[in-house]
């Protein structure tokens, strides 16, 4: 190739439209970016493949960092619970046990996880709604964290520490009104009803169980830090109220997650850059307990999406480009929604990683699975792309590994870069293996006897194509 | 091919065109120029697609390209009125 010529781009044309700007909206992602933490796109291309989940540790720790400083200033009696569901690949949640999190998991699977990661069982939070008759056993021998989601499940817990002679503590999910809309209330006993009251007398009431903590998650993306302060300060007084008619002192106050990371949501009129940093949220909770009468219970926190967003990024690379019929441009690359499950609801970022000095424009971008609605992007402002060109999308720290899934496509390698730069393998690339290893074919369908049924079928239809009477 | 509307356009050096016809404006990138301009003198489209490829970097046969750009003015109805389908 001779470099002193201009890079070809593809001749384009584009109406131009008129229409008004957003007051606050900001530039596309049309710098290019050739390296992620020093570490050049390229060679991790290269070396691992692409599509490619990039975790940045250097990032990561920064935003523990963040958290942690804002909890010793606003609420030091406080712990972080490492939300296993938002990003639960091994080397992920061991950082934030490193750094002192517990592991907060939400099914027997989760759990399971954490044990074989080392945690031990009472350092696990056990949320969810959906616990088996196995796993609360295990939880309970174990001296998890429990928090109660409904009645069955109370009643079952009861049992077993009748049955196994123990009297562990239970705590209650509360689900309360914070002001926000839409209301989580799916999830625990509601508060505003008095069911949460009635939750609470059933375990003091009980000779096998102890009250332990309160429990409650407004939501998820919830971009009013003063929600939290509602939320912290309706738990603190039931909690306060639980003391002064039943006697029993509730021993924490989980508040939960839902801070909002960085990413846009695709409804979202503002962008995600503009949301409250961790510091707003806990410091409103920190302002709301302060205000309270009674005792100071530990405070703990889930908070996932926005510890781990910004440290997560998918590297794709362009498969090819087309000009649709209604003149819009689009591209489609190597990573769809099979991967990016959260481009059902976020606006995730594109950049290029070659230079975008071409024509910049609205282009569509569509993922490599044979499906119409494999689509990443809508629009998004790109400069020309060709295939083998990379794009970075993120961010996809959050919910985008765990919610990936084997579609047509399997899942891709994923790799940490550390704080010195080095490259380290986190997740290896899958095989087939890994998706037909659970199969089970029947005997009865082995591929001898299905071949020889096909054959047998296509005889006959040879036979109706030759005009030959089958009888 | 009709080119005849080519000649009604008000095509600027940065890549800005504009249709007296219909009062709507384009924005066209440097290799569209190139082709635009060379469509309007009259040349033919290997003519463009080889001085394309003597004046670019470019690893492969743009003739698919020229084409899809031609059925993009087309649609655009900027070329005459044969591409008015």
């Amino acid at each position: 190739m001779n470099s002193s010529k201009p890079r070809y781009e593809v001749p384009t044309i584009v109406r131009n439209a008129s229409g008004l700007m957003n007051k606050v909206g900001h530039r596309g992602s049309l710098e290019s970016r050739t390296q992620i933490d020093g570490v050049d796109v390229d060679s991790l291309i290269k070396d691992f493949g692409s599509p490619l989940f990039v975790f940045s540790e250097g990032t990561l720790n920064r935003s523990i960092d963040e958290a942690r400083l804002a909890l010793e200033k606003h609420l030091p009696q406080s712990q972080l619970c490492w939300s296993y569901k938002t990003n639960y690949l091994g080397a992920i949640c061991a950082i934030f046990h490193r750094s002192g999190s517990l592991a907060e998991v939400v099914s027997g699977m989760e759990y399971e996880k954490a044990r074989r990661l080392g945690v031990p069982g009472n350092q696990i939070v056990f949320n969810g709604p959906a616990k088996s008759e196995a796993e609360l056993q295990r939880a309970i021998q174990e001296g998890a964290i429990i928090h109660a989601d409904h009645f069955e499940e109370l009643r079952l817990i009861e049992r077993i520490a009748q049955a196994a002679r123990t009297r562990p503590k239970v705590g209650l999910r509360v689900a309360l009104d914070a002001g926000i809309v839409p209301r989580w209330d799916r999830f625990g006993f509601s508060l505003e009803s008095g069911v949460a009251e009635q939750a609470a007398r059933f375990i003091t009431d009980s000779p096998h169980i102890e009250l332990g903590g309160l429990h409650t998650h407004i939501g998820t993306y919830i971009v009013d830090p003063r929600a939290y302060g509602r939320a912290a300060t309706k738990l603190a007084e039931f909690a306060e109220y639980i003391e002064a008619t039943l006697g029993c002192r509730p021993t924490h106050l989980d508040l939960g997650g839902g801070f909002a990371s960085t990413n846009s949501l695709a409804t979202q009129y503002q962008s995600g850059a503009l949301v409250p940093r961790q510091e707003e949220y806990i410091r409103e909770i920190g302002r709301a307990l302060a205000q309270q009468r009674g005792a100071k219970l530990p405070v703990y926190l889930e908070t996932g999406r926005a510890l781990v967003d910004d440290c997560g990024t998918l590297v794709s690379t362009v498969l090819a480009s087309k000009r649709l019929p209604t003149g819009r441009n689009s591209i489609v690359i190597d990573a769809g929604v099979n991967l990016l499950f959260t481009a059902w609801w976020y606006r995730l970022e594109l950049q290029p990683c070659c230079p975008s000095d071409g024509f910049i424009e609205d282009t569509t971008v569509y993922g490599p699975l044979c499906m119409n609605i494999d689509c990443v992007r809508e629009s998004v402002a790109l400069p020309p792309l060709s295939a083998g060109d990379a794009v970075l999308i993120r961010p996809v720290g959050a919910y985008t590994f765990t919610q990936s899934m084997q579609f047509i496509h399997l899942r891709p390698a994923c790799v940490l870069i550390s704080e010195s730069g080095d490259v380290e393998l986190i997740r290896r690339k899958e095989t087939l293996e890994d998706l037909i290893g659970p199969e089970i074919v029947p005997e009865r369908l082995a591929i001898e006897r299905a071949r020889s049924n096909l054959s047998d079928h296509h005889d006959g239809l040879r036979d109706v194509r030759s005009g030959a009477v089958v009888q | 091919m009709d080119t005849s509307h080519l000649g009604l356009l008000a095509i600027s050096d940065t890549g800005f065109v504009f249709d007296p016809r219909t009062g709507h404006s384009y924005t066209v990138n440097s290799t569209g120029l190139t082709l635009l301009r060379g469509l309007k003198q009259g040349l033919t489209l290997p003519q463009i697609r080889d001085s394309l490829g003597a004046t670019h970097d470019c690893s492969y046969d743009v003739s698919t390209d020229l084409g899809t750009f031609i059925k993009t003015l087309e649609n655009y109805q900027l070329l005459g009125n044969s591409g008015q389908g």
